[in-house]
């Protein structure tokens, strides 16, 4: 079964206006960054990207595009500000939340991957501990008043859990190290952050990966995202990455 | 409550004393600011650094720009360099350890704490947004055994960051258990913070004057050790 496509513009040519897309890495590890360059190439628009911890931080050129072409509706992250409030100022994305332009939903780190688990394995909802006493608990936190809808909690033990529901994404984009012909992946070292839970549970994941193999060639004991979860996978340069946060 | 300028010592050395309080055999996360700078102080010790990132036994921040490999950072975004049992896994075993109550000792960064242990990390209301980064914060106080806070005694504009109330949004309630700063150390107790440590040339009068619940003092006050 071959999923490679030559041609990155027709692995993503059914992601169309109003799509929900995780966007694996965390800040500048791991991004699919050549797949976030043909979402901006593509030009569709009302899109709702769900991360996992600051990918679009350290995609700083391909979230300044995104976001002066007009084609974000919503972002989901636990890190989706940059760290410094007077750089903060300075770019177009916050410069967007503030205006209510585009909507920011913060929920912690922990909490989006277990809700991306969730939605992997046919789980609709988790209880969990995180956010207790602090504003998690209370409602989503969202940038739009409107949708901070209240949360539900529940007593286990004597302590409090809050409900979290699962997060489905209609596609993923993840970066791997390499891939075989067939999907299966295998990431580099920190790299691998968010890319295997996001490609388990998207609808449609589409891999872009540094070096494309053929079945076999990756240790079957070796691979971290079976191919089952896979549908497209492109091959792309190995970019380099500023390291480090503003 | 008048603004005084205290000199204290510097973040590098904030640092260092918290590495004293972290015991051999204990698996440690640290957060962004003054906490990341404690990876420099552990080498060759037996310490577990965690990333959550997605790496155990994490070892020190890399000096070197040519010694850089972009697929290998903590959870500042730092480069760091990999060590004879650094291990690497995705995001929810991260998680699984964090939360799972796997950490023994967490040390954050904050904007405020009180003498009751609430802290508020993730968001400043002077940014004038009432959203923040919450990153893995929230994760990381619900599942350690203990929580340490590294921090600047007062904020830039030299208002008060121990406080009576917390006006910035919470990211924990009563969990920390000690805090570090560049003037004093002192531990959360259930009758409120008992001063132990002050910087070298200060007293337990100084640094009350930059501090806005009551200290109780320790019969053993000393200068901070490293």
């Amino acid at each position: 079964m071959d999923k490679v496509y030559q041609k990155i513009d027709e692995a993503i040519a059914d992601v169309n206006d109003g799509a929900v897309i995780a966007i694996a890495g965390f800040f500048a590890c791991g991004v699919p960054r050549i797949l976030l360059q043909a979402l901006i190439n593509k030009k569709v628009k009302n899109l709702t990207l769900t991360c996992g911890c600051g990918p679009m931080v350290g995609a700083t050129e391909e979230l300044r595009a995104l976001v002066k072409n007009g084609q974000l509706k919503k972002l989901i992250d636990s890190y989706g500000l940059a760290r410094s409030a007077s750089k903060g100022r300075q770019d177009p994305f916050e410069q967007a939340v503030r205006a209510g332009e585009i909507e920011l939903e913060v929920v912690p780190m922990g909490t989006l991957a277990e809700r991306y688990r969730a939605a992997a394995a046919g789980v609709a909802a988790v209880y969990l501990p995180t956010g207790t006493g602090s504003i998690v608990e209370k409602s989503v936190v969202s940038s739009i008043v409107a949708n901070r809808t209240p949360k539900e909690t529940r007593i286990f033990n004597g302590r409090t859990y809050i409900l979290e529901y699962a997060l489905k994404p209609d596609f993923a984009f993840v970066h791997a190290h390499t891939a075989d012909i067939e999907g299966n992946l295998r990431y580099s070292k920190t790299a691998r952050n968010f890319n295997p839970v996001m490609a388990s549970a998207a609808k449609i994941t589409i891999a872009e990966a540094e070096n494309i193999v053929q079945p076999g060639e990756i240790d079957p004991d070796c691979i971290h995202t079976p191919g089952i979860y896979v549908k497209r996978v492109v091959q792309v340069p190995r970019l380099k990455v500023r390291v480090g946060i503003d | 409550m008048e603004k005084v300028k205290l000199t204290g010592i510097p973040r590098e050395m904030i640092a260092l004393r918290v590495s004293k309080e972290i015991k051999d055999g204990d698996y440690v996360n640290l957060g962004i600011g003054i906490p990341t700078l404690i990876s420099n102080w552990i080498e060759g010790r037996d310490i577990m650094l965690q990333a959550e990132i997605g790496m155990l036994k994490s070892g020190p921040l890399v000096t070197d720009e040519e010694m850089i490999n972009q697929d290998c950072i903590n959870a500042s975004c730092q480069a760091v360099i990999e060590i004879p049992g650094t291990i690497y896994f995705d995001i929810l075993e991260s998680f699984t350890m964090i939360r799972g109550g796997r950490m023994n000792l967490v040390v954050m960064g904050a904007l405020q704490v009180n003498d009751k242990g609430d802290y508020a990390g993730w968001a400043n209301p002077s940014r004038g947004l009432d959203v923040g980064n919450i990153g893995g914060s929230m994760d990381l106080v619900a599942g350690a055994d203990r929580l340490f806070l590294a921090m600047e005694h007062v904020a830039v504009d030299g208002s008060p960051k121990i406080v009576k109330k917390l006006t910035f949004p919470p990211t924990t309630t009563g969990k920390v258990n000690m805090i570090f700063t560049d003037l004093a150390v002192m531990e959360v107790t259930s009758k409120g913070l008992l001063l132990k440590e002050v910087a070298p040339g200060l007293t337990a009068k100084d640094v009350q004057s930059v501090t806005e619940p009551k200290l109780i003092v320790s019969p053993d006050l000393k200068e901070i050790e490293f």
